[in-house]
């Protein structure tokens, strides 16, 4: 640590540490305009000059890339510097006379008009300073080196090399937000395979998943980190005080043994691209129903503010129901939540806007507690209810201000009409459907499916949270589109009934099994092969074999392939088939 | 009053006994003339049982048990399937036409399928007609279920 004096303020820093972050330090301000935390000083713009006083010499230096020495005392503001930057100043606006940055930061420093005559002067309000910032940032932050300086005196420019897109450039957008005037710009086209994708998001790599996550720790996305695309930045590791980034984290597959499972693994969202009628992701602002909730939420893209992608409000919002479900070309099944959720947007729209709000449902499934009192609530508050499913969406014009609007074409059931119905805005309510990975989620666990795809119950009304594999429980969205309340019922029957068997330390196995009858075994071993659990073994001594009761399923493969009828099935045996047939043949 | 046949449909208990109750429960119709026999697995069915059908007057046998790779009890099935080809060309030579035994999957999803399946197996019994062994001749002369013998 080294002791400094600056202009009257004692302050101890550590050594090398450059004059302007020990003035930062002792709270004195020194005008800078190409200083970043995020680089190395480079010294370009002059404006943070100081005066450096050792013993009787004095120096002009610039305070951002000139490190502290024991017993120095700096002058930041004394008359030389003040004229000195004051000069620098003039010449600056002369050249840039109309760019934010420096007309405010010329008014700081008294600088009224410019007082030369530049030969470079350019009148842009986003021209290029030449406070090389895009350029550091680049070589030193994201290692990339896409942009340069090129040419020198006042012909210097920043330049991508040889002004040709660089096949180095990662597209961070680094340059873009360091840049202090808004030259650099980010242009979209397709690029290196990189279609800019505007999605609601997370808008930087590193990112908590979602406010309720647990453990709610920030995660960094890979694919669009800078660090894993050219191992510079590093930025977030800079400014973790703990220390809590890792960048050499891998999955990694970890093997668990348990007893139990429980599968709860939700459930996908129906792609409203296939009803093309109602131009999802063809027409603009029409929005599914899970995006429209991230709208709605107050930590999602726009803040919980209702808005159209201009930005403004919208006049009228339309929401459909049962998309892709109870629809005999989708899924034949309701989807039990839209109804609920599509009244909470309406209110809640009808809440933050002053837009007209129409919902288009077939029948209205208000069916839980309290579910049907919020649709009368709902009602009162003036949403306009049509019951008939839209036809379809087109684009429309609003004749007073010639706005483009989009327009539903529906039949209102109620008063036996035909109606186009202009909104600004559309969510969809989407179906909900099994996973597109169900089915090999499905044999993992060797459970069943209902032909919706859904995982199968063991009984639909007396066990609907086991299945028919032993110790494998279904709850939620994977085993049929539900509600919060009945999934947090459900799931808590299943774990209940998983506890249950915990508590209870011993499983009862069901009396359907395979038993060798030892007087009639001839000990020809063609059952030990067919077992798929593994549970006859041959006696050795006896030169039988024998079914190790604990371990058998009671499938019965063994006994049918039993030469000499050895081998019985408790539940199944020959005798009882035989009568079976016996009977059913009269 | 035509020919009815008789058919026994072995039904492995996890799927395709599911696949029969979904089919009742959706209420889609088929043919009456299937009498199901629940086996936990179709792998349980023994040679023996569908023989033994035969004999007591079956005109057709169905075997139906999980589609491969779904057993319940994981390769259940890829026994019936080995078993089966081998009874075929075993009933061929007793004289009976292998059309007449047949082995189908059907998953518990699947009351559709099971409805077609046993509608399609009744009618290919209905064209190839009853089934006539000499052994229902012999079974009738000694009095003993003399009821199985003829068809009418």
């Amino acid at each position: 640590m080294v002791t400094i004096k600056i202009d009257n303020h004692e302050v101890q820093v550590p050594e090398d540490t450059p004059i302007l972050k020990a003035a930062e330090k002792a709270g004195v301000w020194i005008p800078t305009l190409c200083y970043s935390d995020l680089v190395e000083p480079y010294g370009v713009c002059r404006l943070c000059i100081v005066e450096v006083v050792r013993g009787k010499r004095s120096r002009v230096v610039t305070s951002c890339n000139y490190p502290v020495r024991e017993g120095i005392s700096v002058l930041t503001n004394s008359p030389k510097i003040q004229w000195l930057r004051k000069s620098i100043m003039e010449l600056m606006l002369s050249r840039w006379p109309n760019v934010k940055v420096v007309k405010d930061l010329a008014k700081q420093l008294g600088v009224e008009k410019p007082s030369f005559i530049s030969l470079e002067r350019d009148e842009a309000e986003d021209a290029c300073v030449l406070c090389g910032k895009c350029v550091q940032v680049c070589k030193d932050l994201v290692k990339a080196e896409a942009l340069g300086f090129a040419h020198r005196g006042i012909k210097r420019e920043v330049v991508l090399p040889f002004g040709v897109n660089s096949e180095r450039c990662v597209v961070c957008g680094a340059c873009v937000k360091e840049c202090p005037t808004g030259h650099v710009k980010m242009v979209i086209e397709d690029y290196r395979g990189k279609k800019p994708e505007f999605t609601l998001g997370p808008k930087t790599a590193i990112y908590v998943p979602s406010l309720q996550a647990v453990p709610r720790v920030p995660v960094i996305d890979t694919e669009s980190c800078i660090h894993f695309e050219t191992g510079g930045c590093e930025t977030c590791a800079k400014v973790c005080e703990p220390n809590a980034i890792n960048y050499d984290m891998k999955d990694e597959v970890q093997e668990i043994e348990v007893g139990q499972i429980l599968v709860a693994t939700g459930y996908d969202v129906f792609d409203a691209t296939h009803m093309a009628q109602y131009g999802y992701g063809r027409l603009d602002n029409v929005y599914s129903s899970l995006e429209f909730e991230m709208l709605l939420n107050s930590t999602g893209p726009t803040g919980g503010k209702v808005q159209m992608k201009n930005g403004k409000e919208p006049r009228s919002v339309g929401i459909i129901h049962c998309i892709g479900s109870r629809d005999a070309n989708h899924h034949p099944y309701c989807s039990r939540v839209c109804c609920m959720y599509a009244l909470k947007f309406a209110h809640l729209v009808h809440d933050r806007t002053k837009a007209a709000i129409y919902q288009f449902y077939i029948d209205m499934r208000a069916f839980g507690k309290g579910y049907e009192e919020f649709y009368s609530r709902l009602l009162d508050e003036g949403i306009t209810m049509i019951r008939g499913k839209a036809a379809e969406v087109a684009e429309g014009y609003w004749t007073d201000n010639n706005e483009r609007t989009l327009l539903i074409r529906c039949e209102d059931t109620l008063i036996g009409k035909f109606r186009e119905i202009p909104v600004d805005m559309l969510v969809l309510c989407n179906a909900i459907e099994a996973r597109h990975d169900s089915d090999q989620v499905r044999k993992l666990f060797s459970i069943s499916k209902s032909p919706d795809g859904f995982f199968l119950e063991r009984h639909p009304k007396l066990d609907p949270t086991s299945t028919t594999t032993d110790g494998v429980y279904i709850a939620g969205c994977a085993q049929g589109p539900k509600d919060i309340p009945d999934t947090v019922a459900q799931a808590g029957s299943a774990a209940a009934r998983i506890l249950s068997l915990i508590s209870k330390g011993e499983v009862e196995i069901d009396p359907v099994r395979a038993m060798v009858q030892e007087e009639f075994c001839s000990g020809c071993r063609i059952c030990n092969n067919l077992c798929p659990y593994g549970a006859i073994e041959y006696l050795e001594e006896k030169k039988i074999s024998h079914v190790n009761e604990a371990l058998c399923k009671g499938c019965g493969t063994c006994v049918a392939a039993c030469p000499s009828s050895a081998m019985t099935g408790y539940g199944f045996t020959d005798a009882q088939i035989l009568a079976e047939l016996d009977g059913i043949l009269i | 009053m035509a020919f009815e046949p008789k058919i026994v449909g072995f039904l492995c208990n996890w799927c395709s006994y599911t696949g029969a109750d979904l089919a009742g429960v959706s209420r889609i119709k088929s043919a009456p003339n299937m009498r199901i026999i629940r086996t936990m697995c179709s792998g349980r069915v023994d040679p023996a049982f569908i023989l033994k059908a035969f004999q007591l007057g079956a005109d057709g046998v169905v075997v139906m048990g999980c589609h491969l790779g779904d057993c319940h009890y994981q390769e259940g099935n890829y026994k019936t399937i080995r078993r089966i080809p081998f009874l075929k060309k075993l009933i061929e030579q007793f004289g009976i036409d292998p059309r007449r035994l047949r082995l189908e999957w059907v998953s518990a999803s699947e009351g559709d399928r099971f409805a077609e399946v046993v509608n399609e197996f009744t009618q290919e019994m209905r064209t190839l007609g009853p089934l006539k062994l000499p052994v229902h001749e012999l079974m009738g002369k000694n009095g003993e279920r003399a009821k199985h013998a003829v068809h009418e």
